[in-house]
């Protein structure tokens, strides 16, 4: 198997890769240009962005050249490294201890090795059904009732988010598109690619339109102008790329429609999240986004959503 | 290489968490003090400040408990160069102040925990006279408050599987000894630099 190769495959990298270029051309024309103090700061953060997305889709990339293995690893790294960002901002008891060692070390894994092995029934089912079951267990073992329920409720929403939701992206690897066979790496890239384009292209029409806040006591960054610039441009580069997916082009936009929508969404609710804990960034692994879980809070609300509208109508 | 490993170790708990908050890592005479919550403290201060500071920075820590096992002597004694103390009966020729300040001399930083042991929860103890005494002896030296979070968490005591939450450890700015400041007023304002320096 070798979707790499593939020509549309190639048409996908090559294009995000000018994009990139273009991007990093424009960065540095805005550095130069622009002398103002507080526009500074704005293209240092944006030029330390495209910095960051050239590596981050190199990751991908290699990632996605080793066949479904390297996304599977890929992904379970992210989740881990998310898991971190989260349990690290929840505060949690000296008493879920043990069962925090099994959400990092046991559970985790397992719903990647699930991936990896194609067992959809099971990947389904283990993390809502079996683990949210075992997680009040094996903190009930440790005798401490305070905050029970929101300790429990913290740790299960953890692997919700970083861990469930994340490993709905390799699992696109595992449906069985009719006759197209070998080809689900092109549909993981085109989700991640229209819900991470989404992303920045809210920024940056929020950045040069920008000004009635959406949810000013959630998110000071969402606008209107740059909620709907977003979503629209998004929608359209989505639907352009349908020939890469098993979608006609209405369907496409559809999808794409639906994978921003998702997006917007992760993004509030992480917010929100972060908002409670009195925080700006999750992390600083990622210079100019934050941390992991700041870079993928819209891959986690789509990912499941954009898989199971697939699974149910095209396979 | 063993201190290598060590270092790596515990670089990779405190993560990218290694803040200079109120001031910067420059190689000058220092008391770095810390909140203590777990044994990995002195190690993890250590560890995260840069080569050349580490090379004269020595780790102030309890004499009874480094010198327990062999493998705790050797890292004490050979990997951290910890300077160990008697905190269970000081005597007048065992005095734990003047070990300290025997140990910086002219060209050593010391990192200490003047709460004199680790405290199980979040909140702070009240901190013990030493800093005090440390302060008016050297009013040279620069005293740096040091705030240490979630090393409890990745090791509580008593546990021994390790759960991988981020470390950090934050500098702050540096304090002294004002002129006519009693004991207790400087060891309260001691105890609110390293409270304040917590980003939560």
């Amino acid at each position: 198997m070798t979707p790499f190769m593939d020509k549309q495959m190639f048409a996908l990298v090559g294009g995000v890769t000018a994009l990139l270029v273009i991007a990093s051309v424009a960065g540095w024309i805005l550095s130069v240009a622009v002398t103002d103090d507080r526009a500074r700061g704005t293209i240092k953060n944006l030029n330390a962005r495209v910095k960051a997305w050239w590596v981050m889709v190199a990751i991908f990339g290699l990632a996605m050249a080793t066949g479904g293995i390297g996304s599977v690893v890929l992904f379970g790294l992210m989740s881990f490294l998310a898991l971190r960002e989260f349990i690290t901002l929840t505060p949690t008891r000296r008493s879920d201890h043990r069962t925090l060692f099994w959400i990092f070390f046991i559970i985790l894994p397992l719903q990647y090795v699930l991936v990896g092995i194609k067992w959809y029934g099971f990947f389904a089912v283990m993390i809502p059904v079996f683990a949210f079951l075992f997680v009040p267990l094996r903190s009930v073992l440790a005798g401490d009732c305070e905050h029970f329920l929101e300790r429990t409720a913290k740790i299960q929403w953890g692997l919700m988010i970083c861990v469930y939701c994340v490993s709905y992206v390799p699992a696109l690897l595992l449906l069985d598109l009719p006759g197209r066979a070998n080809q689900n790496a092109k549909l993981m890239f085109y989700f991640v690619l229209v819900a991470q384009i989404s992303d920045v292209l809210q920024y940056v029409w929020g950045k040069t339109l920008g000004k009635r806040k959406i949810l000013p006591s959630v998110s000071p960054n969402k606008t209107w102008a740059g909620f709907i610039g977003g979503v629209v441009c998004a929608t359209l580069i989505g639907t352009g790329l349908w020939w890469a997916t098993p979608f006609t082009p209405w369907q496409s936009a559809g999808m794409s429609l639906v994978i921003t929508l998702m997006g917007f969404a992760g993004g509030l609710v992480m917010s929100a999240i972060k908002r409670d804990r009195g925080i700006k960034d999750y992390g600083h692994l990622i210079e100019g986004h934050g941390g992991v879980l700041d870079r993928i809070d819209s891959l986690c609300f789509a990912a499941p959503v954009f898989f199971h509208l697939t699974r149910y109508y095209f396979t | 290489m063993i201190k290598r490993l060590v270092i790596f170790i515990a670089r990779l708990v405190s993560g990218s968490g290694i803040r200079w908050q109120g001031c910067e890592p420059v190689p000058r005479q220092r008391v770095y003090f810390a909140n203590h919550t777990s044994n990995l403290d002195s190690l993890v201060v250590w560890a995260a400040l840069p080569p050349p500071l580490r090379e004269v920075t020595r780790p102030v820590a309890a004499r009874d408990y480094w010198k327990s096992n062999g493998i705790r002597r050797y890292l004490a004694c050979r990997v951290f160069n910890a300077v160990l103390i008697e905190r269970k009966k000081p005597t007048s020729c065992d005095n734990p102040l003047a070990d300290m300040i025997e140990a910086m001399g002219r060209t050593h930083s010391l990192i200490i925990f003047p709460e004199g042991g680790r405290q199980p929860g979040c909140e702070l103890a009240p901190f013990k006279g030493g800093l005090f005494h440390l302060a008016k002896d050297r009013p040279d030296v620069e005293l740096v408050p040091v705030l240490i979070e979630n090393l409890n968490r990745i090791l509580p005591k008593g546990e021994f599987l390790p759960v991988p939450v981020m470390g950090s450890v934050t500098f702050g700015t540096p304090i002294r000894l004002e002129a006519g400041e009693t004991k207790c007023t400087f060891l309260e304002r001691a105890q609110a630099a390293v409270k304040n320096l917590s980003h939560l």
